[in-house]
This record gives structure tokens, sequence and C-alpha cells, in this order.
């Protein structure tokens, strides 16, 4: 006997649509929203590329309505974060940081993938203090001040336009001689004349460590190794991200870049674990897909439990 | 919503509120996604830690004083005092467990 018949693991669009549907199919779902609640459209400004929404919607408020639908139709959610899974019994248990643990038959996983940093050593010392991975949570620290911004796709693009809001300068560093990001976002950013572009190049170091705050950074040209330093008071790193699966190391299967790999669907290679979002996608990663992988997700969990033995369904909701 | 065992503190009170024992400083804005996800786990503290730590919010857009001095350039950003003196800084997100752990080390 289970506590639970399924719990999902994540509350971004993944994990909030696979509890919107296993809700619907009246499996009562157990959602543990985890630390970065509500995933990484929480960091978002305007989404402009969610269907259904002409004028565009702001990325807190769309994660607040799925919240909200998901919550509709009788999916318990528990704040908090998990910190042990054993996958390797049925039913599977799940260790809260608080210590408490839940068993459940079937399991979603949609913990997404979490900002990137340079393997400098130094951007990471300076987290707070002017190196950061959310403009809009730290672009308002830059008024009147010059930043750069790591990266060449689409995130660092956003991070970039939204920065000259308040910096006197952007200055965009990337490692190629063109950005990887859409068309549009390109073209917004070229046409912005505080945001300059460093090519060919890549971020060395940040200082100063030693006085606990930016006052520039060391780039390298990586065709003539050539290096110089440009004094600014910000960083915004935005390289991409890396999916959140140390949980599940050793006990699912990964590729090597850590992301889940699922078959025929979302299925893992444990039968019934299911992943859904960034997670194990190291393709697509919209917010669109996140949630399409999430029903997909709920869907063939339900599946996977009208398969069981009929004594697993008498679950006893004691959690939460 | 907010806790009564939650303090706020601004540029002017700061220094006399952190002046004795331990105090946990959420350093916060409106706009702030992440700020608004740790919320919760401040106020969980505060009502732990009543009577044994102070646990107080700032707003960084009313009061820019405090974070210039401590040069916070990223929200949230945690920041605990013992006895006026800055003793850990932690950036970012984490969870309550962590933080109260923190906090549990300078009580003892």
């Amino acid at each position: 006997m289970s506590d639970r018949q399924i719990v999902i693991v994540g509350s971004g669009p993944a994990g909030l649509t696979a509890a919107l549907y296993a809700a619907r199919a009246n499996l009562k779902p157990l959602l543990i929203e985890g630390l970065e609640a509500g995933g990484q459209l929480m960091l978002t400004t305007m989404v402009d590329n969610w269907p259904g929404f002409r004028d565009g919607i702001m990325g807190p408020d769309l994660m607040a309505e799925m919240r909200a639908q998901a919550a509709r139709f009788g999916t318990e959610t528990l704040e908090g974060n998990v910190t042990a899974v054993d996958l390797r019994h049925r039913p599977f248990t799940l260790v809260m940081g608080d210590g408490r643990t839940i068993t459940t038959e079937a399991l979603v996983i949609a913990t997404g993938a979490s900002a990137r940093w340079l393997e400098i050593g130094s951007d990471r010392k300076l987290s707070g203090h002017g190196v950061s991975t959310c403009a809009t949570c730290d672009g308002y620290f830059f008024k009147g001040r010059p930043v750069a911004v790591v990266g060449g796709g689409d995130s660092a693009m956003e991070e970039a336009i939204y920065l000259t809001k308040f910096a006197s300068k952007v200055t965009v560093v990337h490692r190629r001689d063109a950005l990887r990001a859409s068309k549009i976002m390109q073209e917004k950013a070229f046409a912005n004349p505080k945001i300059d572009f460093i090519w060919d190049s890549e971020v060395a170091d940040v200082k100063d460590v030693d006085k606990g705050e930016v006052t520039g950074i060391v780039v390298r040209h990586l065709k003539t190794g050539h290096l110089r330093e440009l004094p600014l008071d910000g960083m915004f790193v935005a390289i991409g991200h890396t999916p959140n699966t140390s949980l599940f190391k050793g006990q699912i299967e990964l590729d090597a870049s850590g992301y889940i790999v699922s078959h025929h669907g979302t299925r893992t290679n444990v039968p019934g674990v299911f992943a859904a979002g960034d997670v194990q996608d190291r393709i697509y990663r919209q917010a669109v897909t996140a949630a399409g992988s999430g029903c997909m997700a709920a869907i063939d969990a339900e599946r996977y439990l009208e398969g069981l033995p009929q004594d697993t369904s008498e679950t006893r909701h004691t959690v939460a | 919503m907010a806790s009564d065992k939650i303090k706020i503190f601004t540029d002017s009170n700061f220094d006399q509120e952190t002046k004795n024992g331990i105090v946990l400083v959420d350093f916060w804005a409106e706009w702030c996604g992440p700020c608004r996800r740790l919320a919760p786990t401040v106020e969980a503290l505060a009502g732990e830690f009543d009577g044994r730590a102070t646990v107080a919010k700032l707003n960084v857009d009313e009061n820019p004083g405090v974070p210039g001095r401590f040069m916070i350039r990223g929200i949230p950003t945690l920041l605990i005092f013992k006895n006026g003196q800055l003793a850990e800084t932690l950036v970012g997100l984490a969870p309550k467990e962590d933080i109260a752990r923190l906090i549990e080390k300078h009580l003892s």
C-alpha cells in the first residue's frame, strides 16, 4: 500500500500540466513544488510564444493561472524540496527536506533545468555581488551602470534588452561570430543603441573577488588568444541550462549531459517513472513543449496505473 | 498574509534592530519572482524561531541604503547578523532546513 497513486516533482509548465491531466483523470495527484517553484517562467517578463495569448502574458501570471487550473481539479501541492529518492523498490519513496517520506505507485519527474554558470569559479564567488543569472531579479541594482551579458541565445538577448532599461550600456559577449537567438530577438537586440557585441570571445575572469564586487571582466578572443579587461559593474550569465537530475543519478538512465533518457513517449528505464519538460529535453526547451510532455507523462502514467494489480488503487491520502 | 512575527526593517531602524542577538534579514522587492517564492519560507522561519531569533524583511526598493552598505546586487539575499556583526550571507533560494541550520549554528 502506498500513500499516493501519482506524485509529480516540479511545478513548471511540465509538472503543472501533468498535474492537471492526472487530476482530471481522478488520480488525486500530489505535486511537490521544489525550491524554484513555478520554474524558469517565473524569471521571465512577457511571454509572446505561449499560444492563446495574442498580446502575450507575463511569465509569473501564466504560472499562477496554471497552478490555479491544476488546483481546480483537485491537485494537492506541497511546498518544499525532495532531498532523496528510492526508485529501486515499488512503491517509490521520496524523502522531503524536513525528513518526511512519501510513497507512490507512479512518479512524474518534471524538475526542469537551472541556469548554467561559467566554469571559471570567480563568477560563482561574486554571485549576488554583481554576477547574476536573472536580469529581471537583479537588473534594478545596475541603474546607470555598464554591464555585460554572456551568451548568444534567445534568453541572452532577452536579458540584454531587458537590462537596457536600467544599465548605461550592455555588452554582449558571445563565443561565436553570429547569434544563436531567433531572428526576431536578434533584430531587436541589434536595433537597440545601448547594446554592443564582442564576438568570438569568452569571459576568462571576473574581477574583483577580493573586493567582493564586480569591477570588470577579462575577455579572451578565441581566435587570437588576446586578453583584454573591460571595466563594468555587473555580469549576467545566459549560457543555457543544466538539467536538475542529481537526485536521480544512479537510479534512472541519464545521458552524458545529465538529461533523463525517455523512451516511447515519457517512459524512463524504470517502469512507473516518467519524465517531462526540460529535464529530458535538450532540443526544444520551450514552455509549450514542456507542457505538452507533461500531458503525455500524465497519460502514460494513467495507463501504467491501469495495468497494475487492483489492490494498489487502495491508497491512503495522508500526506499534506 | 504577512506574519506578525516578521519584523519590517528600514534604512532608519536597521542598525538599532540588528544590534542584539541573532537576526535574519530577507532583502526583497515586489518585482522579484524568486523573492516571492522565498517569502513563505521566511515566514515559516519567523514562526519557528519566535523568541529565539529575529526574522525580518527589508524592501530594497524603499530602502536603498542598507543594501548599498552590504554591496547587495542580487535578491533574494539573506543576511544573518550576530550582535550586530554580519555572520552569514546566502544569495538566492535556499531550502528552509538549510537556513534554519545556519540560524541554529549561531544560536548555540
